[in-house]
């Protein structure tokens, strides 16, 4: 796996690159400081031709060894003239969960963002329409997140008891 | 009111008739016709959007002038009931993020957790994968273009490709046991090997969908009310599509040369012979050729690999990850305590992370994995094709005809389950 991307971003913004590592396939990854972000993705789309934009995602670390700050936004970017693939990641802690958009860079981040907002409640600043996309409005919390109880259910409409039914694995759920 | 037993009198151009001849006014001719805005909801569930998409549509006379996008509740939570199995339990949620290419995101899936285990499987195992994957990215290009035929008025080519697309569940049937949800491989291989006969059936088969598809392809690629209708509409721009994340065949009519299978072969594709197609206008018309196209081509690949398919083992022979052959399970200990831990904790992925990707039918099929050493994925996230593209639904059908947006949401082929993960 080539390091070009996160040498020459290392080199350009030595205050944006919080950590660089190798995942145990030989992905090269680069921690980005969340106040950096715009401008670094807007270097590697412009300088370094990044422009496919693959996806956003966040995970939340609560039952992992390492679990300070609690949530980590992923950003997957590719070139396509350098066959490379660059691998972002933003840390949020749950006391400041917002982080700048990159919606005005990319058209594809609008509904990754979106995407990311519904299901870990991580805030993008400057998104232009921050609606949850797969679930209702009045859906209470983010499912995604490691305490959100896994059968716990929020219908919109009653739902008819049913007897002996069985949702799949997992704690019930209990809010 | 005239006397309904009176005769009519003969229509005359001179003679008004006032019963039935309303004649405006001078001033009423010239008014411009009222073009109020209207807004129209699509769906959710309109026969043609798939799935549970609603489109608000802002219009004005037939156009449409603003456009928003709702994916719709049928989300399934396919992460967080991957998180809550094992990994080897995950691969039926996979089969059904995409009905019409069940055994492509399976196999997608298991090739991104055997790259974090670091495992290498047999190279019959990887025939078979890209057999599988290329009956399934026919049988997935079949439905996109059986369905926008018929959706355009066309059934006698809907009924070509559903013929075709049968004999592909056949014969998947046949391999995997089931039509559609096969959960078919297996971390480090695959579930079973092919059937005796197969081989020589599926040939068989492949000389009769082409001459299907074929089929399909005489009556539509020059059929005047076909092309009129996907010519020219719902254009993007390469750049716009790279900037949404559109990949695949759609990315392709855009003129961008952009296949993982070339960019970055997996499993044997580096061995075999096929050309990627590209197009030119990003518009509907050449994403449908673009279909055409790859069918012809996959159609290659497969003739390639069944006539190479070596012999040898199907799964890797590893029992912390496969499971031991049944004699070895009822006869030695060691076999029974694999089998038990396997079964009853799942695979142990050492911890980590990994982004992989393959080539699915819609494009870039990639899986942001995290395991935290346990039986269970610590975190599963699925890059499918179909929400990107979908993103960019609403903009690329502003400002065209209310008819071209059927057209549009056929050819981008947006399928509900990788949509709504």
């Amino acid at each position: 796996m080539s390091t070009f991307a996160l040498d020459r971003l290392t080199a350009q913004f030595p205050e944006a690159v919080a950590e660089r590592y190798f995942d145990r396939t030989g992905g090269a990854w680069a921690v980005i400081h969340a106040e950096h972000l715009p401008k670094v993705a807007a270097f590697l789309k412009s300088e370094l031709d990044f422009k496919l934009f693959i996806s956003i995602d966040a995970v939340d670390r609560l039952h992992l060894a390492e679990n300070d700050p609690r949530f980590e936004v992923v950003y997957f970017l590719r070139s396509l003239s350098r066959g490379e693939h660059v691998r972002l990641k933003v840390r949020v802690s749950e006391s400041n969960l917002e982080i700048p958009s990159l919606a005005s860079l990319f058209k594809g981040a609008n509904w990754w963002e979106r995407f990311v907002w519904d299901f870990y409640g991580i805030r993008f600043s400057g998104h232009p329409d921050l609606r949850r996309v797969l679930l209702y409005e009045e859906f209470q919390g983010h499912p995604l997140r490691k305490d959100y109880a896994l059968r716990d259910r929020q219908p919109l409409i009653p739902e008819r008891p049913i007897k002996d039914i069985f949702r799949g694995p997992g704690t019930s759920g209990v809010s | 009111m005239a006397d309904p037993h009176k005769p009519a009198a003969h229509p005359s151009p001179d003679v008004p008739n006032p019963d039935t001849d309303a004649y405006a006014q001078e001033s009423e001719l010239e008014a411009h016709l009222q073009a109020k805005p209207m807004y129209i909801n699509m769906g959710p569930s309109h026969p043609a959007t798939h799935g549970t998409v609603r489109l608000k549509l802002h219009l004005e006379g037939e156009t449409i002038s603003d456009a928003d996008c709702e994916i719709g509740f049928l989300h399934r939570g396919f992460q967080k009931s991957c998180e809550n199995v094992t990994w080897t339990q995950c691969l039926p949620y996979t089969d059904r993020l995409n009905y019409a290419s069940p055994l492509m995101n399976n196999f997608g899936f298991l090739t991104a957790v055997e790259k974090l285990i670091g495992l290498e499987i047999p190279e019959r195992a990887q025939y078979v994968r890209v057999i599988g994957a290329e009956l399934h990215r026919i049988h997935d290009h079949l439905t996109c273009i059986a369905a926008t035929s018929m959706e355009l008025g066309g059934f006698a080519p809907f009924l070509f490709g559903m013929e075709a697309r049968e004999l592909i569940n056949d014969r998947v049937a046949e391999l995997t046991g089931a039509r559609l949800t096969t959960s078919f491989g297996r971390v480090g291989g695959l579930n079973r090997d092919l059937p005796e006969g197969w081989i020589a059936k599926t040939l068989k088969s492949l000389d009769k969908i082409r001459e299907l598809a074929d089929e399909c392809e005489s009556l539509l690629s020059r059929n005047r009310i076909f092309v009129d209708r996907m010519k020219g509409t719902g254009v993007i721009s390469a750049e716009d599509a790279l900037d949404y994340g559109w990949t695949g065949p759609c990315l392709r009519a855009c003129g961008v040369d952009y296949d993982l299978r070339k960019a970055r072969p997996y499993w044997v594709y580096d061995q075999l012979d096929f050309d990627v197609p590209i197009g030119e206008h990003g518009d509907n018309y050449d994403r449908y050729l673009m279909r055409i196209e790859e069918m012809k081509q996959s159609d290659r690949i497969l003739r390639q690999a069944l006539a190479r398919i070596p012999d040898g083992p199907i799964i890797v022979d590893d029992w912390r990850i496969a499971l031991p052959p049944k004699p070895e399970v009822y006869g030695t200990i060691e076999g029974v305590i694999s089998h038990f831990k396997l079964v009853m904790e799942g695979i142990q992925v050492p911890p980590g992370e990994v982004y992989d990707a393959t080539e699915s039918a819609n494009g870039e099929l990639g899986w942001y994995i995290v395991s935290d050493g346990g039986g269970r994925p610590y975190k599963v996230h699925v890059r499918a094709p179909g929400f990107p593209i979908l993103s960019a639904m609403p903009s690329i059908v502003k400002g065209g005809l209310l008819a071209d947006l059927i057209p549009t949401f056929d050819t981008i082929n947006m399928i509900g389950g990788e949509v709504e993960q």
